[in-house]
């Protein structure tokens, strides 16, 4: 019985946008962004399916030719190392394993550091308290001791390296969206949702946190080349990923002992790492000025 | 049996300690609230800004914890319903602020059929949203406002969106927030007969939170008033009005002729002469006595209690004697 009062109204007739389309609209204007997007797509597909079209791996030796120099239009374009592997395959294999733990060392902290914070900003309280507290406390213990501790429990190697680095890296979304989600609880549509009769889980898994949305974007964005950056580091101290497997971490750790008589041994995984790490950022950046919500 | 009924209701929030280990404080903003609530019958809450309209409210449906005292849905205790959760469907709340109490990132189908999918599991998608669109159209919004998205909406628009989704599980009350404050005054009218013709027909029971008198006068079937957290006089609607009994109300009532629609957004207790008590330190006596015109020595020292002057009149007031 439509009220006799009030004539219908009509909706606009625009298609419906919701803010996450526009913000990735804004998103695509974004020329350096969208370069960033372009190479880093690029050099993903080249790392993944690159190897394929040749004949050898990475871990195969080809005795006639050790250390050879670069010659593109050779069996190995960017010559051999000193046991005779193919240093191309070998730097794009070593870049499936870093940007593999980059993105899935990102995606399960970010989630993990998500949902806990969701959960701790929805419920407040003293379980906020207590689980902020573990937060601060977790924060203070030596990332490196920490990585150690770990590859003493998992025999080293790569299972190690992932577990510390998401271990680490998880907390600070965690802090930050908790924040966020602190000052969404008040908000009245969660009231809604409670007389909704929803429960805490479902209000923090469909309000929460499709509302941090933005702010996971953003950091998420941003969490990557730290991962990928920490897995360098941790392989170029000999704790991460180990010989014969390769990574940009070892890569480049092999590269500096033998910079002073051969450059492209450091030069090639070093460059295409900070390439992704500059994509990575400009990307990040391009992602916070679409999603910032005050210039809105 | 009353449908909703609450007995000497104390409501507070938790706030942090002082310092980095003072113990959590609670703060008490509403004392000694009893009411009872007619099935289809309206309940106008009236009252200055920050006196706790909203924390009574969310109490009422037990949607923030009470610090004393009980609130009944039918005769039953809400703190033992079993479940409480899936009975919500019989108790709606309309919000004070229509935008903000729509999700941003939900479509208004989503919004006005995610209750059903708590209450109704049962329903299908495709039913639940030709629940949200026929909520949506009783409330005067055409099927394709489904597809929109919040802040696409004015406020008129997002009220009557809340007012969908309150409906949409068939409830017996709604409790309505200053359904109209955020709203400019050429849609106020629009959205009170709304209500207005949503309670005729489904036999709605109303409890209308509201800083406006004449609003109230307009709705209500009895008339409840609020001053500091406290009810200071409770009376049927036509008795209120051709003669308020206490100063407090005859105070508002003052403050209420001024069709300026600047000041229809703003507030009443702005325009009350005298030192407003703060929540954080409520005064011994009576909570008007600061700003009462009356205000004798023993009103600053012992608290009147509210009581029945009049068939259906109470009054805390010292000075009332019965009518
Ligand atoms: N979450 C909270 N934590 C602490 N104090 C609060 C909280 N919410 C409200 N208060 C305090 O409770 C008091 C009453 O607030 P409430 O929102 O119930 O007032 P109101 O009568 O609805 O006012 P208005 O007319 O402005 O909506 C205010 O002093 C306010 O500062
Ligand atoms: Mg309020």
């Amino acid at each position: 019985m439509p009220s006799d009062i009030s004539p219908p109204f009509a909706a606009p007739t625009a298609e419906p946008a919701s803010t996450l389309r526009l913000q990735f609209r804004r998103f695509r204007k974004n020329r350096l962004a969208m370069a960033s997007v372009y190479l880093l797509t690029l050099i993903v597909l080249m790392c993944f399916f690159g190897p394929m079209f040749f004949p050898f791996t990475g871990e195969d030796a080809d005795f006639d030719n050790i250390g050879a120099p670069v010659n593109l239009f050779s069996i190995h374009p960017f010559g051999t190392d000193d046991y005779g592997r193919d240093l191309f395959i070998r730097v794009l294999e070593g870049g499936q394993v870093s940007l593999t733990i980059g993105f899935l060392g990102a995606l399960v902290a970010g989630g993990i550091g998500v949902l806990y914070g969701a959960a701790a900003g929805y419920v407040g309280g003293r379980l906020d308290g207590f689980m902020m507290r573990l937060v601060e406390v977790l924060y203070g213990f030596p990332y490196v001791i920490l990585v150690i501790l770990l590859s003493l429990l998992f025999g080293g190697g790569t299972v190690s390296l992932f577990a510390a680095i998401v271990f680490t890296l998880w907390l600070t979304p965690a802090v930050i969206v908790r924040a966020q989600a602190q000052s969404l609880a008040q908000r009245e549509f969660i009231q809604a949702a409670r007389a909704g009769g929803m429960t805490g889980g479902r209000i923090v898994l469909q309000h929460i946190v499709p509302n941090c949305v933005s702010v996971v974007i953003v950091y998420g964005s941003l969490l990557v080349p730290e991962v990928i950056l920490s897995e360098s580091f941790l392989s170029f101290l000999g704790i991460g990923v180990k010989e014969p497997q390769a990574s940009w971490g070892n890569l480049i750790q092999v590269g500096t002992s033998a910079m002073s008589t051969d450059l492209r041994l450091l030069l090639l995984p070093g460059g295409l790492l900070a390439t992704v790490l500059f994509c990575l950022n400009f990307i990040a950046d391009g992602l916070r000025d679409a999603f910032d919500p005050n210039d809105r | 049996m009353s449908l909703l009924e609450a007995r000497n209701l104390g409501v507070g929030y938790t706030i942090p300690g002082a310092g980095l280990f003072g113990a959590p404080r609670h703060l008490p903003i509403v004392h000694e609230v009893s009411l009872s609530l007619q099935p289809g019958r309206t309940l106008g809450v009236v009252g200055e800004s920050g006196c706790g309209k909203s924390t009574l409210g969310r109490a009422l449906l037990q949607l923030i914890p009470s610090s004393a005292g009980q609130v009944f849905w039918q005769g039953q205790d809400m703190a033992k319903i079993p479940n409480l959760r899936r009975r919500r469907s019989e108790m709606q709340i309309i919000f004070q602020d229509p935008i903000a109490a729509l999700d941003p990132r939900m479509t208004l189908g989503k919004i006005v059929s995610r209750p059903l999918a708590t209450f109704e599991p049962e329903l299908s998608k495709a039913a639940a949203r030709a629940r949200a669109v026929e909520a949506l159209q009783q409330v005067g919004l055409s099927a394709d406002f489904a597809d929109r998205y919040p802040h696409e909406l004015s406020g008129g628009q997002a009220q009557r969106v809340g007012i969908a989704r309150a409906i949409v599980g068939r409830p017996k009350m709604i409790i309505c927030d200053e359904p109209v404050s955020a709203l400019d005054v050429s849609i106020q009218a629009q959205v009170i007969n709304l209500l207005m013709d949503l309670q005729e027909s489904m036999g709605l029971a109303l409890v209308f939170i509201s800083h406006n008198l004449a609003v109230v006068r307009h709705i209500s079937h009895e008339v409840m008033v609020m001053c500091l957290g406290r009810v200071v006089e409770k009376a049927p609607r036509s008795e209120f009005y051709a003669r308020p009994l206490h100063p407090y109300s005859k105070a508002l009532m003052d403050a209420v002729p001024e069709p300026d629609p600047r000041r229809e957004k703003g507030r009443v207790g702005t325009a009350l002469p005298g030192e407003l008590p703060s929540v954080l330190n409520p005064p011994k006596g009576c909570v008007f006595a600061t700003r009462c015109p009356l205000a004798a020595e023993m009103c600053h020292n012992s608290r009147p209690l509210l009581r029945e002057v009049a068939p259906e009149r109470h009054v805390a007031c010292h000075f009332v004697e019965g009518a």
